[in-house]
């Protein structure tokens, strides 16, 4: 198993997703002689894991059963233990499509670090040839992230700094094809960004909660010179999807019979056969609010 | 820390797929000498963009060529003079005093497009009395109007995607790019899988998700009618190694696939010019208004068409004495159809044979 590359089955040392539903999943650490309590039962590692293949069944002891996945960075986002505020799937891949993420891609980040959402599926977009350099000012929560990405196999491919960004700037230079900022103060790392990227085409995207932010971001951007400035907020719709069977209106026959009794009779005279109902599947979203989380700038350096 | 020292950009080669790009506007066109090219109101040709680096803003010049734009600082007055409303402002159409025939006579002069906005400014009677929002807004459409600046940037999903959903997204199901990248992420696409894919969107998806993996792992993608459909997949300019791992199979096929009748007695019909494919593909005719109004007939997929067919179709010489020859050229052609057609069938085995495995990542 890695986080970069499928595996068939579970072994020991593994990170493995426990799947109970679909609101309702952990991440567990496979180890020999470990056991993991879930509402269903125990799970022992050592029988029940380890050398099964993932995506199997796996029944508890008080006889209800799981699911096991193979990690994905988007499971791992969904139930990592938060640090800090993490960014979620929506946002990175809107962020990983206009920075034009791929493999072999040079990416600095800072600011996300610290729980490492956005580092895994960043590391997984740009595996197995490209690096990303990581900025982290907090110096546990550097060493916390160093730590996971060794547990996780993806040391050859990230390398995290414990910097001020603002002030020491990424520890590359010229060599970037994109940057990445959820800091406060984006527009004092719009220079040691500008210095990474390489020269022509790199992308730059910065994230901020609030409005003001992005405008002083921009202004920003654009007395360093970047071209292509634009700023987006994605938030995703969830649509609850049913098949609905609707029944053609009764429109009444026409009028073949002489004389008005029909409508009076109170339908009693002649049997006619209820009107066909058609299905079809339909939708309708399904919360009326959606969470801001916040703005991505995002720009081009010209 | 990591020097990259000078690493400059890619350079615009002949027989390309670039994308032209003026503010949000973007179309693709192949990069081919002395082919005129119609974009946004504009003729030129590309020649001279041949060997710049891909980023570079060019001008059209009077004679349809491209020149590079040269940066001109713009002058910077600490004071605007500017008004506060627009109360005493009267929209008689009297305020420019410049006429239709003293801008054709500057441009005929040569003067740049920058200059012409300035001098649109200095004849304006009413330009000092509006508000300074109301200048920039001035300044930002006579900008748009006469100076005409295009950039040619390489293509990538995110320019693809976006350009498709503004220019033709009946071409594309109406795939509006973001939902591309959630489906790109969430579907974990990434070097080394082992994908199905099944799109009508011109081979957009697939390009997609070709550029994620980054030409490691493999792609089976699976179409309907007689063969799958790559125009825009052409636009996104891989290497050739990308194609190496990258097969079709017909779902015409897949049911007797998975019913363990597959043969490939039949094989689908494959139609001799992939154009009729494009036009069949969606049927929808609403792309044929779209809201950037363009009076040119091209399209995207035209030019990309056309990269594909870069073989015009054979000329006989026909020689009413020479029979002899005649036969022996028909002999070659039905020999050459019949090794294209093992061809396939070879092929389609293969991809049967991945199918079969049944191990495919998603």
């Amino acid at each position: 198993m890695s986080f970069v590359e499928y595996g068939d089955t579970i072994k020991d040392g593994d990170t493995a997703i426990v799947f109970l539903g679909h609101e309702s999943m952990f991440p567990v650490k496979v180890q020999h002689g470990t056991v993991t309590q879930t509402k269903y039962g125990v799970i022992r590692h050592s029988t029940d894991l380890i050398g099964k293949k993932y995506g199997s069944k796996v029944t508890c002891s008080k006889g209800g059963w799981v699911f096991i996945l193979h990690p994905t960075p988007e499971l791992w986002t969904m139930n990592l233990p938060h640090r800090t505020q993490i960014l979620y799937s929506t946002d990175i891949s809107i962020i990983t499509m206009m920075l034009e993420l791929k493999p072999g891609s040079i990416v600095c980040e800072s600011g996300s670090t610290g729980s490492g959402s956005l580092s895994h599926a960043l590391v997984r977009t740009v595996a197995p040839t490209g690096h990303l350099y990581t900025v982290e000012f907090h110096q546990q929560r550097a060493e916390k992230a160093r730590e996971e990405f060794r547990d996780h196999g993806l040391e050859q491919l990230v390398t995290v700094t414990n910097q001020d960004v603002c002030r020491a700037g990424f520890g590359v230079s010229g060599a970037a094809d994109a940057v990445f900022l959820d800091i406060p103060c984006p527009w004092e790392a719009i220079g040691h960004a500008k210095a990474a990227l390489k020269e022509e085409g790199g992308r730059i995207c910065s994230f901020s909660p609030c409005i003001e932010q992005v405008q002083r971001t921009c202004l920003a951007l654009e007395e360093f010179g970047f071209t292509e400035i634009n700023t987006l907020e994605i938030l995703l719709r969830v649509y609850n999807v049913r098949t609905i069977s609707l029944q053609m209106p009764d429109l009444g026959r026409a009028a073949e019979d002489h004389g008005s009794s029909d409508l009076w009779d109170g339908g009693s005279a002649g049997a006619h056969l209820q009107p066909a109902a058609v299905q079809f599947k339909s939708s309708v979203p399904l919360r009326e609010m959606v969470g801001h989380t916040g703005y991505l700038t995002f720009a081009t350096k010209s | 820390t990591m020097e990259g020292g000078s690493r400059p950009g890619p350079r615009i080669c002949e027989g390309d797929c670039a994308v032209l790009k003026r503010d949000d506007v973007f179309k693709a066109v192949p990069v081919l000498r002395r082919r005129k090219i119609i974009f946004e109101k504009q003729w030129f040709y590309l020649d001279n963009a041949i060997g710049h680096i891909y980023g570079t803003t060019f001008e059209v010049t009077s004679g349809g060529n491209l020149q590079p734009k040269k940066e001109v600082e713009e002058a910077t007055t600490d004071t605007k003079e500017a008004g506060t409303d627009n109360r005493n402002i009267v929209d008689d159409g009297k305020s420019q005093k410049l006429t239709h025939d003293d801008i054709k006579a500057l441009k005929d002069k040569g003067i740049t497009g920058q200059e012409i906005v300035q001098q649109l400014i200095e004849n304006s009677t009413t330009f000092r009395d509006k508000t300074e929002f109301a200048q920039d807004k001035y300044i930002k459409k006579k900008k748009k109007k006469y100076e005409a600046v295009i950039t040619i940037v390489k293509p990538s999903t995110r320019i693809l995607s976006t350009m498709y959903y503004a220019r033709e997204p009946g071409k594309i199901n109406h795939l509006r790019y973001d939902t591309l990248a959630q489906m790109l992420t969430l579907g974990n696409i990434r070097a080394g899988n082992k994908m199905i894919v099944m799109e009508t969107c011109a081979g957009l998806v697939l390009g997609a998700v070709m550029e994620r993996m980054g030409g490691y792992g493999s792609i089976i993608q699976m179409y309907p009618g007689g063969g799958p459909v790559r125009a825009a997949t052409s636009c996104f300019g891989f290497p050739k190694h990308f194609f190496d791992n990258l097969h079709e199979f017909p779902l015409s096929k897949v049911g007797s696939l998975l019913s363990g009748t597959f043969s490939t007695e039949t094989l689908p019909s494959e139609p001799e010019d992939s154009t009729l494919l494009e036009e069949e593909s969606n049927g929808l005719t609403d792309e044929k208004q779209t809201s950037l109004q363009e009076t040119e007939q091209e399209s995207t997929t035209e030019a990309a068409m056309e990269i594909n067919q870069t073989e015009e179709p054979e000329t006989m010489d026909i020689n009413a004495e020479d029979i002899e020859f005649k036969e022996q050229k028909e002999k070659e052609n039905v020999r050459e159809k019949q090794r294209k057609q093992w061809e396939r069938r070879k092929k389609l085995i293969e991809t049967a044979a991945l199918l079969g495995e049944k191990n495919a990542d998603g």
